[in-house]
C-alpha cells in the first residue's frame, strides 16, 4: 500500500499553517497552536483536529503546497481508529456502496459520460449539450471518494483501482475511448488528485463536466439565449480537491449570462451543505450550516440556487425551494439558456 | 337445509347480499396465511345492527355457526367458518357516523375500514388522524381493534383496544350492548368510569359478540412529520435503547426491524422512529430529544442515526407501510404470515435470536421486526415468513416455522398475538387453568348454543 504523497518538511518549515488556520470549523488561538497540531498529525499522533474535523476537504485546497493535509489527516483518522461516525453507520454504507458485479460490456460511443453511481441523474445527459454521448452508471463504477469522509482510505485504496478497471474493461478499452466526462466533482477529484495523492494508475483521461460543457458552449454559441438571473452557486466538499475548475464554472456562467453573485459562503470560504454533518450525528451543526448557506444565499437576491454536487442538492434542494430560490443543477441551468 | 338457511337470509338482508354459491364458499374458506380452507355454507352482508342481530337469531334457531369478518385479513385464520355456518361479511357497514374534534375520537360501523376512515379525516377533520395499522387500507377498524392490533400511533396511544372508546356489540343471544360511555351518556369519550365490558370482545377472535359501532381515539395530525432511522449491531443493547428512545416521549410510532434483505441491511438492528409537530422549530426539538436519549451509543460509536436526505425519506413516512407487504410478496405466489407476539421489551434480544435460528433451520425468507407499545411498554416481535402458496413444500416449510416460532415466543415469555388455531391450543396449554375456565363461563353466558366463531379458544 502505497502512503500518501506529502512532504514533512514542507509542514515543519511552513509559516502560515494555512490548511488549518483556514479551517471554517475548528479554532486555533494561533499559527503556533495549528503548528503543534499538524505537526502530532504528520507524526501520527493523536490530535484534537482528528475529532474535531468535519471532512469538509477544504485543508486540501488551502495548503499553498498542495502538500495534501486532507488526505493525510484521514489517513491518521483510520490509523488511530478515530471514526467521525458509529461503525454501523459507516459499515451499511460502506456495502450499500459497495461494486455488486453486476457489470456487463456495453459498447459506448461519442463523449461517455460517467454518473457515477446515481442513475437518477442519468436524464440529465440530453439535448444538444449533450448529443450523442453514452452514459455509464452504478455502484461498479461508484468513484468511492466519499469514504474521505468516514476514515476509509482503506476502502479508496482496494475499491478505486477495481472501478476503473471496470471503466476500462467494460466500456472504454473496446470501444477505443480515453477520454471519460466526470459529471460529478467527486469522480473528477478521485481520478485526478486522490489517484495522484494515493499512487493509483489512471489508465484514462479525465475531463471534468465543467470543461466540456464550456467547450461546448463554444460551439453552441448561437443558440445560447442569456439568461439575465443573479445565481448563488453551492460549491460542494469535492471541488477543494480540482479548485481549478471553478473557473470553467465562472466561464459557463459567463456564456449563458447568468451572474455568480458574491456570497460569504463561497469559493475558499464556500460551507458545507450539512449533509456530512449529519452522517456524523452532528446534526445540530448541520441545522446552522443549512441555515447559514440559505441566509446568505437569500441576502444575495438570486433567483437560482446553483448544485453540482446531487448530495448537496438533496440536502438543501427542499429547505432552498421552501425559502422561494429554485435548486437547479449546473448542466440543467446551462440547458435552459440553451432553450432545451 | 342450506337453501332454506340462505332464503331465511334473503329475507332479512336482501337476495343480492346473501351467496351460497361455490366460488363465494371458495373464496371466504381461506385467507392468505397458512392455515388450511374451510368453507362457510353462506355469505351474507348485513347493511344495518337490526339486521346483524337478526341473523344471530337465525342461527341461534337454526343452531348455525356465526363467523364475524372484516376484511378477513387476520392472515391466522380466524375468519375460517371452522365448522361452517354463515360468514357475516361487515363490509356494508361502513359508515363513518361521528367525528367529535374537542373529544378526539370518531364513531365508526362494524364494517368501516381504516383507509376510509383516514380518508374521511383527511377531507374533514385534517387536524386529526386515527392510528393506522400497516395493513392494507381495506382492513376494518373493528377487525384491528378485536385483535388488540398496533399502528402507526402506537407509541403514543398504546395497542389499538387502548384507543377503543365504547362499543355496540349484538350478542351471540341477540341483544345489543353498549361500552363504555356511549352506555350512559350517548357520546363516546372513554371507556371509564364504568365497570369495563368492552374486554368480553377483546382478543376473542369473534366468539363473544358482533361488533356493530365502535368509538376510537383520534390524535392531532401534525404538519410536519420526520423519521429517523437508528442503527445498532448489538441486539443486547436494543432494550435499553428502545427504553431511552421511548423515554423522552417525543415518537409517535417505533418500529425495530432485522432483515437479511436488502444485502447492506444484514445482521443489523434498525429501529425506524417516527415523530410530528406542528411548526418545524418544534419538530427539531423532538429530534434533538430523541438524539440526545442515546448520545452516549453514538459517542461509542456502536450505533446512530442513518443520514437520509429529504427525498429518502417519503418511503419510510408512507402510512400504511408498504414495506411489509412488499416482503410478503418476495416469494411470488401471494402467500404470508407472521407470528406477532405481544412481549416485554427486555425480551428482544432472544426473540431475534429465536428468529434467526428458526428461519435458518426451515430455510424461509424471514423479516423480523417489531413494534414498541406505549412508551415502552411492550411490543409486537414479529416474525414474517414469505412463501409461495402455489408450491406446498414452500407452504409446509413456513408452517413448520411459525409452529416453531409460536413455540420460542412462549417459551421466552410472550404470547402469539392473534394466534392462529394451533397456537391458540399452545397458548390455552400455558394459561393457567381456572383463567381458560373463566373464559369457557363467560362464553356460555353470551352464547348459550355455542354459535359464536366455534372451534376457537377451545382444547
Ligand atoms: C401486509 C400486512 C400488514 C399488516 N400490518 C399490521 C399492523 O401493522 N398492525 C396490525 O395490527 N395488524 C396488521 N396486519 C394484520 C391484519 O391485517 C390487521 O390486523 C387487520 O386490521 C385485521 O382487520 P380485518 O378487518 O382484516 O379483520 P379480520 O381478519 O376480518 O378479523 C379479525 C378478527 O376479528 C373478528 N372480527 C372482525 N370484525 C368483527 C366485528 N365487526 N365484530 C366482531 N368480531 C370481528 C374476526 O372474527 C377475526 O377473529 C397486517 C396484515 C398484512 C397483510
Ligand atoms: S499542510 Fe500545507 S499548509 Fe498545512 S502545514 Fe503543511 S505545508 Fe503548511
Ligand atoms: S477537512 Fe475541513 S474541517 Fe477538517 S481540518 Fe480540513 S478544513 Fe478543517
Amino acid at each position: 500500500m502505497q502512503p500518501i504523497q506529502y512532504n514533512p518538511d514542507l509542514c515543519i518549515h511552513c509559516e502560515t499553517v494555512d490548511c488549518l488556520m483556514k479551517c471554517q470549523y475548528i479554532s486555533f488561538t494561533g499559527t503556533e497552536e495549528a503548528k503543534t497540531e499538524k505537526l502530532k498529525i504528520n507524526g501520527g499522533e493523536e490530535s484534537r483536529v482528528l475529532r474535531e474535523c468535519l471532512t469538509c476537504y477544504a485543508c486540501q485546497e488551502y495548503c499553498p503546497f498542495d502538500n495534501n493535509p486532507f488526505y493525510l489527516l484521514v489517513e491518521r483518522q483510520e490509523a488511530l481508529g478515530i471514526l467521525p461516525a458509529p461503525r454501523p453507520v459507516v459499515e451499511e454504507q460502506l456495502r450499500m456502496m459497495a461494486p455488486k458485479g453486476r457489470i456487463t460490456p456495453q459498447a459506448v460511443s461519442g463523449v461517455v459520460v460517467d454518473m457515477c453511481a446515481f442513475p437518477m441523474l442519468t436524464g440529465c445527459i440530453r439535448g444538444k449539450l449533450f448529443e450523442g454521448a453514452t452514459t455509464i452508471v452504478g455502484t461498479d463504477i461508484f468513484c468511492n471518494i466519499m469514504w474521505l469522509h468516514f476514515a476509509k482510505n482503506s476502502t479508496i485504496r482496494e475499491r478505486v483501482p477495481r472501478i476503473i478497471d471496470n471503466i476500462m474493461h467494460f466500456y472504454l478499452k473496446d470501444s477505443n475511448i480515453r477520454e471519460l466526462i466526470c459529471f460529478h466533482d467527486e469522480c473528477y477529484g478521485t481520478y485526478t488528485s486522490v489517484a495522484d495523492a494515493y499512487g493509483i494508475d489512471v489508465p484514462f483521461t479525465p475531463v471534468h463536466q465543467f470543461d466540456y460543457i464550456s467547450g461546448r458552449l463554444n460551439e453552441l454559441q448561437d443558440r445560447i439565449k442569456p439568461l439575465n438571473v443573479k445565481i448563488a452557486y453551492q460549491r460542494p466538499c469535492s471541488n477543494r480537491l480540482v479548485p481549478h475548475t471553478d473557473k470553467a464554472l465562472d466561464e459557463i456562467f459567463e456564456k449563458i449570462g447568468a451572474e455568480r453573485v458574491p456570497r460569504t459562503y463561497d469559493r475558499e470560504t464556500a460551507l458545507c451543505c450539512g449533509g456530512v454533518p449529519r452522517a456524523h450525528q452532528r446534526d445540530e451543526l448541520a441545522d446552522e450550516l443549512v441555515e447559514k448557506n440559505i441566509d446568505d444565499m437569500i441576502r444575495t437576491g438570486a433567483t437560482y440556487c446553483v448544485f453540482n454536487c446531487p448530495f448537496c442538492m438533496a440536502t438543501l434542494a427542499h429547505e432552498v425551494a421552501e425559502r422561494g430560490l429554485m435548486p437547479i443543477l449546473v448542466s440543467d441551468l446551462v440547458q435552459i439558456a440553451l432553450g432545451e | 337445509m342450506t337453501t332454506d338457511l340462505i332464503s331465511s337470509l334473503e329475507t332479512i338482508v336482501g337476495s343480492r347480499f346473501v351467496s351460497g354459491a361455490a366460488e363465494e364458499r371458495y373464496l371466504y374458506s381461506m385467507d392468505q396465511g397458512t392455515m388450511p380452507p374451510s368453507e362457510p355454507d353462506a355469505v351474507v352482508l348485513p347493511a344495518t345492527t337490526d339486521q346483524v342481530r337478526q341473523i344471530v337469531l337465525l342461527a341461534n334457531e337454526r343452531k348455525v355457526p356465526v363467523v364475524p369478518m372484516g376484511a378477513g385479513l387476520v392472515l391466522s385464520g380466524l375468519t375460517r367458518a371452522l365448522r361452517g355456518g354463515i360468514i357475516v361479511d361487515m363490509k356494508r357497514m361502513n359508515r363513518i357516523i361521528e367525528v367529535n374534534p374537542a373529544s378526539r375520537y370518531a364513531v365508526v360501523e362494524g364494517g368501516a375500514s381504516q383507509g376510509m376512515l383516514k380518508a374521511y379525516l383527511q377531507k374533514h377533520h385534517p387536524e386529526l388522524k386515527h392510528s393506522m395499522p400497516d395493513a392494507p387500507p381495506v382492513a376494518t377498524v373493528a377487525g384491528n381493534v378485536c385483535i388488540h392490533g398496533s399502528g402507526h400511533l402506537s407509541v403514543l396511544g398504546g395497542s389499538h383496544s387502548d384507543m377503543l372508546t365504547g362499543m355496540e356489540v349484538v350478542l351471540p343471544s341477540g341483544e345489543i350492548v353498549r361500552t363504555g360511555s356511549c352506555g350512559v351518556s350517548g357520546q363516546w369519550f372513554s371507556r371509564s368510569p364504568l365497570p369495563d365490558l368492552s374486554g368480553l370482545f377483546l382478543g376473542w377472535a369473534g366468539t363473544t359478540g358482533i361488533i356493530t359501532r365502535l368509538g376510537i381515539k383520534l390524535f392531532p395530525n401534525y404538519r410536519h412529520n420526520d423519521v429517523l432511522i437508528f442503527v445498532a449491531e448489538d441486539a443486547d443493547l436494543m432494550p435499553e435503547m428502545i427504553s431511552r428512545l421511548t423515554s423522552v416521549q417525543a415518537a409517535e410510532d417505533m418500529t425495530p426491524w432485522m432483515t437479511p434483505k436488502p444485502d447492506w441491511a444484514r445482521g443489523f438492528l434498525h429501529i425506524n422512529i417516527a415523530y410530528g409537530a406542528h411548526t418545524k422549530k418544534e419538530l427539531t426539538f423532538k429530534r434533538n430529544l430523541l438524539q440526545s436519549s442515546v448520545r452516549e451509543y453514538i459517542d461509542r460509536k456502536i450505533a446512530g442515526f442513518l443520514p437520509l436526505p429529504p427525498p429518502q425519506k417519503g418511503r419510510f413516512l408512507k402510512i400504511p407501510s408498504p414495506d411489509l407487504a412488499r416482503f410478503a410478496d418476495l416469494r411470488r405466489g401471494g402467500g404470508f404470515e407472521y407470528v406477532g407476539a405481544i412481549m416485554a421489551i427486555e425480551h428482544f434480544p432472544k426473540a431475534y435470536r429465536a428468529g434467526l435460528a428458526i428461519a435458518e433451520k426451515h430455510g424461509v425468507a424471514y423479516s423480523l421486526g417489531a413494534r414498541i407499545i406505549g412508551a415502552g411498554h411492550c411490543m409486537m416481535f414479529f416474525f414474517a415468513y414469505a412463501f409461495n402458496r402455489a408450491d406446498p413444500e414452500d407452504v409446509k416449510r413456513a408452517s413448520d416455522a411459525l409452529e416453531a416460532t409460536n413455540t420460542a415466543a412462549l417459551e421466552i415469555g410472550g404470547i402469539p398475538w392473534k394466534a392462529e388455531l394451533p397456537a391458540q391450543k399452545q397458548i390455552i396449554e400455558k394459561m393457567d387453568p381456572d383463567t381458560f375456565g373463566l373464559m369457557g363461563r363467560i362464553r356460555s353466558v353470551l352464547d348459550p348454543n355455542h354459535i359464536m366463531n366455534p372451534g376457537n379458544w377451545e382444547k
